[in-house]
C-alpha cells in the first residue's frame, strides 16, 4: 500500500534513523504517538511495553524499534475480530454517531460496497431531524443503486422509519437493510433513549444484525466517551472510523477498541463512493508505521 | 463517560502531601508541571501547545508569586486559568463590519464541522441583530448540502441564493461572485458564504476556497472547527490559515462533553480569536465566545456562569422571590413543587447542570446513577391528584393515595414517599429560606430561594434515602431521612467549599462574574 498521508510516515521519518537507541529517540517516538491521538495513557503504556521488550531482546538498533512498534500496534488491533455479521435475511444495519461524522456518507459507500457484491439493499432515511438529511441519503442511494425508505410526513418518528424500512426489505426479499439515524451528541440523554427505542421498535420485526457506530478520524480523546456512551443505548457491535484522508492518525481508535473490546469494521477515507475499505489490522498497522 | 482524572482532581492529590509545606521545591512544581501536562493532552490540547504552556507555567510556578502566596497549590491553579485566558485570547473580539456595501463573512473548515448549520445561526442572530443577512449556497460539492442550506435559512428567516443544484454541479467560485451583485442588488447588509467542507491536505480543494475567498473579498473569514477534534487540530488550522487565511474561529459542537482542547490548540498556533461557539442544533444554540469560561473547562474548574445564566433563562426571578415567600410562610404547596419543577426541566439535563458544578465530575458516578425520569414520575404523581389535594397534602388518606398511585401508574408506596419528601423539603426550605440556603459558590448573590443548587442537593439526598435501609417506625425512619437529607445537603455544599482548589477557581470565576452579570441583565433586560 502506497504511504498514506495519515500515516506516521511524517512524524517518524528521521526518528529510526539515529544510530542509536537514546533518549531522544523515546521522546521523538512519545511526540509522535501523542500526536497521532492515541492519548497519553495509552502512548505511556506502548512506550512501557517497547521499553521492557527493548531492554528484553537487548535492541540496538532503531530501525527493530520501529518494527516492534509495528507489530504492537498491529497486535492490539488485531485483538478483535473485524468481520461484519449479515448473515440473516434481511440484515438489519443500523448506522450511528454524533453529528458530523459522516453516517449519511458512509451509508452511501456501504450500500454502494454490498451491491458490489451483488445483495440487493434498502436504505431507510430515519434521520428526520437535520434539514435535507432525507434528500442526501437519497441522493446516495441512487448512486449506490439501493432503495430508500423515506419518511412520510416532516418530523416523523424515527422508529416508525426504521420499522417500515425493515418491514418493506422483509416484504421485497431485500438482503440488507440499512438504517441512518440522526446524529446525536452523547451526552443529550433524551436523544440517546431515542435510538434505544428505534432498536426496541426494529427488533420486534427481525433482529438486528449489526450496529455500526461512525467516528470521526480527527476526533481526539473524546472518542472513547462516544463510543462508551453509544455502546451502552444502542448496542454498538462495529466501529467505522472516516475521514482518514486527511492529516489525521486516529490513533484514539485504539484505545477505544482497546477500552470496549468493539472491533473497527470499516475504514472510511474520501468523499467519492468507492472509498470504503474493510479493516484489516495488518494493513493499517502498516500503514500507521511504514 | 470516560473517566479521567481531572485536572483539578490531580493537583489536589498532588499537593496533598504538601499541605503542611507552604513552599514549592522545584521537584514538587515538576509534578505538577507533569499532571498539568497530561490533563491537557486528555482534552486534546495539541503537543506542541502543551509543551509551551507547560515551560511557561514552570517558570511562573517557580517564581516568586507562588512562593509568597498563601496556598501555593490554588496559586499555581491560578496561574494555570490566566494562562490559559491569555492563549484564548482574554477578551472576545466582536464581528467586524464593512464599511460600505455589504459585510461579506466566509465559513470554512472539514467535513461535517458544521459550517451549515452555523450558516442559519448566524443569519438568525444578525437577523435580532437588525441586519438583513442573505446565504449563499457555494457549497456544491456534498449531497443536498444546498437544499440543507435553504431549510436552515428558511428557519432562519433568511433569504438563501441558490442557483446552482449542488451534488457536483456548477462552480462554486462564479456562484459566490455573483451572489456579491444579487446582495447589492437586493440590499442585502450581510452575505454568509457556506463553503464545501474540505479536509488541510486536499491542495485543490483548498485552492478553490483561496479562489472564493478573492472573489468575494470577505470582512471575516470564519473558520468552522468541531470542538471533538484531537491533535489534528494544528495541522488542519494551519492549512486553513495558509488556504484561506481566516481572520476568526468557531468552535462548534460545545455541548458535548468533548474539553475543547482544540480551541486552545488553534488559537495558539495561529493567534486567530475565537469569536462564537455554537452549543447545539436548534438555531439559537449559538453564542459568542467567553475565553475564561473555556479556561474553566478545560480545567474542569465549572462553568459556574453558564449555570447561571441557564438558570437567569429558566428561573423568573419574581417567581423564585414568591417562591421563598411561601417557604417562609409555609404555604409552599404541591402544585408550587411542580411547577418548580417543570422550571427546572427547562433548564434542560440536570446531569448536564449538575456537571457544570466546579469539581462536579469528580461525583461523575453520583452522576450517572442520578435518575431523570423519576422527575417524570414524581411529575406524574402529583399531576394526579386534584387541586385540593395539592394545596392541602393533609387530605391524602388511604383510598386517596391509591387513586393517586393508580391514576399516576405508581404505587401507595411511591405516593407516601413523594408526600413524605415533599414535607420535608418544605420543612427544610423553610428554615433556609429564614436563616439562608446552603451556599453554592456563585449562587449565593443571585437572590433565587430554592434555585437549583438547593433543589439539587434535595434530590441527591432523595437518591440517598432510597438506597439505604429504612426504619420500620415511621417516625424513626423520618428522622432517618431527614438526618440524610442534611447530610445530602451538607455533602453538596462540601463538593463546593472542600474542593480544595475552590478558592483558586472561584477567584478566576468571581472577578470577571460582576461585569459578566452586569452584561448579562442588561441583555436580558433588553
Amino acid at each position: 500500500m502506497a504511504e498514506r498521508s495519515w500515516s506516521l510516515g511524517g512524524a517518524l521519518r528521521g526518528l529510526f534513523t539515529t544510530p542509536v537507541v537514546d533518549d531522544e529517540m523515546w521522546d521523538d517516538l512519545e511526540a509522535a504517538l501523542i500526536g497521532a491521538d492515541f492519548g497519553p495513557d495509552l502512548t505511556d503504556e506502548i512506550l512501557d511495553h517497547l521499553r521492557s521488550e527493548v531492554d528484553r531482546l537487548r535492541i540496538t538498533d532503531p530501525a527493530d524499534v520501529k518494527r516492534l512498534l509495528r507489530e504492537t500496534i498491529e497486535e492490539r488491533l488485531a485483538a478483535h475480530d473485524p468481520t461484519l455479521r449479515l448473515s440473516e435475511r434481511p440484515a438489519v444495519v443500523l448506522v450511528v454517531g454524533v453529528n458530523g461524522v459522516g453516517k449519511t456518507t458512509t451509508i452511501g459507500k456501504f450500500a454502494k460496497f454490498l451491491t458490489g457484491y451483488q445483495r440487493s439493499v434498502v436504505v431507510g432515511a430515519a434521520d428526520t431531524f437535520r434539514a435535507a438529511a432525507v434528500d442526501q441519503l437519497a441522493t446516495w442511494a441512487e448512486r449506490a443503486g439501493a432503495g430508500v425508505v423515506r419518511p412520510q410526513q416532516q418530523g416523523q418518528d424515527p422508529a416508525s422509519v426504521a420499522y417500515q424500512t425493515v418491514e418493506r426489505a422483509i416484504a421485497d426479499g431485500t438482503d440488507i437493510a440499512i438504517i441512518d439515524t440522526a446524529g446525536r451528541l452523547q451526552t443529550k440523554a433524551g436523544l440517546m433513549d431515542e435510538l434505544a427505542k428505534v432498536r426496541r421498535v426494529v427488533e420486534k420485526l427481525a433482529p438486528i444484525a449489526e450496529v455500526l457506530l461512525v467516528l470521526d478520524g480527527t476526533t481526539g480523546q473524546n472518542g472513547v466517551a462516544q463510543a462508551q456512551a453509544f455502546i451502552e443505548h444502542a448496542g454498538v457491535t462495529g466501529l467505522v472510523i472516516t475521514k482518514l484522508d486527511g492529516s489525521a492518525k486516529g490513533g484514539f481508535v485504539l484505545r477505544v477498541q482497546q477500552q470496549t473490546g468493539i472491533p473497527i469494521k470499516l475504514i472510511g477515507q474520501g468523499e467519492g463512493i468507492g472509498d470504503l475499505t474493510g479493516f484489516t489490522p495488518h494493513v493499517f498497522a502498516q500503514s500507521l508505521v511504514p | 463517560m470516560a473517566t479521567f482524572g481531572t485536572l483539578s482532581d490531580r493537583l489536589t492529590q498532588t499537593f496533598s502531601a504538601l499541605r503542611t509545606k507552604g513552599k514549592l521545591s522545584p521537584a514538587d512544581v515538576d509534578g505538577t508541571v507533569r499532571e498539568i501536562r497530561r490533563a491537557l493532552l486528555d482534552a486534546d490540547v495539541a503537543l506542541p501547545v502543551v509543551k509551551d504552556f507547560t515551560g511557561r507555567v514552570r517558570e511562573r510556578a517557580l517564581g516568586d508569586e507562588v512562593n509568597k502566596a498563601l496556598n501555593p497549590a490554588q496559586q499555581v491553579v491560578k496561574i494555570v486559568n490566566d494562562e490559559l485566558v491569555t492563549i484564548l485570547g482574554g477578551e472576545q473580539r466582536r464581528l467586524q463590519f464593512a464599511k460600505s456595501g455589504p459585510t461579506v463573512i466566509m465559513l470554512a473548515g472539514l467535513q461535517g464541522a458544521g459550517k451549515t448549520t452555523l450558516a442559519g445561526k448566524l443569519a438568525k442572530w444578525l437577523k435580532n441583530d437588525g441586519h438583513t443577512p442573505m446565504l449563499v449556497a457555494a457549497d456544491l460539492q456534498r449531497p443536498n448540502a444546498v437544499q440543507q442550506l435553504q431549510v436552515v435559512g428558511e428557519q432562519a428567516g433568511a433569504s438563501v441564493y441558490a442557483p446552482e443544484p449542488g451534488n457536483g454541479v456548477g462552480d462554486p467560485v462564479r456562484v459566490a461572485k455573483d451572489a456579491m451583485k444579487v446582495a447589492r442588488d437586493k440590499q442585502h447588509d450581510v452575505v454568509i458564504v457556506d463553503t464545501a467542507g474540505r479536509l488541510g491536505v486536499d491542495a485543490e480543494l483548498m485552492k478553490q476556497a483561496a479562489s472564493i475567498r478573492k472573489a468575494v473579498d470577505p470582512d471575516e473569514v470564519l473558520f468552522v472547527i468541531d470542538a471533538m477534534i484531537g491533535q489534528d487540530a494544528v495541522a488542519t488550522a494551519q492549512a486553513f490559515q495558509e488556504g484561506v487565511d481566516f481572520t476568526g474561529v468557531v468552535l462548534s459542537k460545545l455541548d458535548g462533553d468533548a474539553r475543547g482542547g482544540a480551541a486552545l490548540s488553534v488559537a495558539s498556533v495561529t493567534g486567530r480569536p475565537i469569536m462564537f461557539a455554537s452549543t447545539g442544533e436548534g438555531l439559537d444554540d449559538f453564542e459568542p465566545f467567553h475565553p475564561d469560561r473555556m479556561a474553566s473547562r478545560i480545567l474542569d474548574l465549572g462553568d459556574i456562569l453558564t449555570l447561571i445564566e441557564q438558570a437567569q433563562k429558566a428561573f423568573d426571578e419574581d417567581q423564585a422571590r414568591k417562591t421563598a415567600e411561601k417557604f417562609a410562610t409555609d404555604s409552599f404547596t404541591l402544585e408550587d413543587f411542580l411547577e418548580q419543577m417543570q422550571q427546572l426541566k427547562n433548564m434542560g439535563s440536570i446531569k448536564g447542570m449538575l456537571g457544570m458544578l466546579p469539581g462536579a465530575r469528580g461525583m461523575k458516578e453520583q452522576l450517572d446513577n442520578f435518575d431523570e425520569s423519576e422527575l417524570t414520575r414524581t411529575e406524574a404523581i402529583i399531576r394526579s391528584m386534584t387541586p385540593a389535594e395539592r394545596r392541602m397534602p393533609k387530605l391524602l388518606n388511604g383510598s386517596r393515595r391509591l387513586r393517586i398511585a393508580k391514576g399516576s401508574g405508581t404505587t401507595v408506596t411511591e405516593v407516601n414517599q413523594l408526600v413524605m419528601r415533599f414535607e420535608q423539603a418544605a420543612k427544610m426550605m423553610k428554615t433556609v429560606a429564614k436563616g439562608g440556603m446552603p451556599q453554592i459558590p456563585g449562587m449565593g448573590p443571585l437572590g433565587m430561594g430554592g434555585g437549583p443548587g438547593a433543589r439539587s442537593a434535595r434530590k441527591a439526598a432523595k437518591k440517598k434515602g432510597k438506597a439505604g435501609s429504612r426504619s420500620g417506625n415511621p417516625a424513626k425512619r423520618a428522622a432517618e431521612e431527614a438526618a440524610k437529607a442534611q447530610g445530602g445537603s451538607a455533602g453538596g455544599a462540601a463538593t463546593g467549599s472542600g474542593f480544595g482548589l475552590g478558592g483558586g477557581g472561584a477567584a478566576g470565576n468571581q472577578a470577571p462574574s460582576a461585569e459578566e452579570l452586569e452584561a448579562l441583565q442588561k441583555f436580558l433586560g433588553r
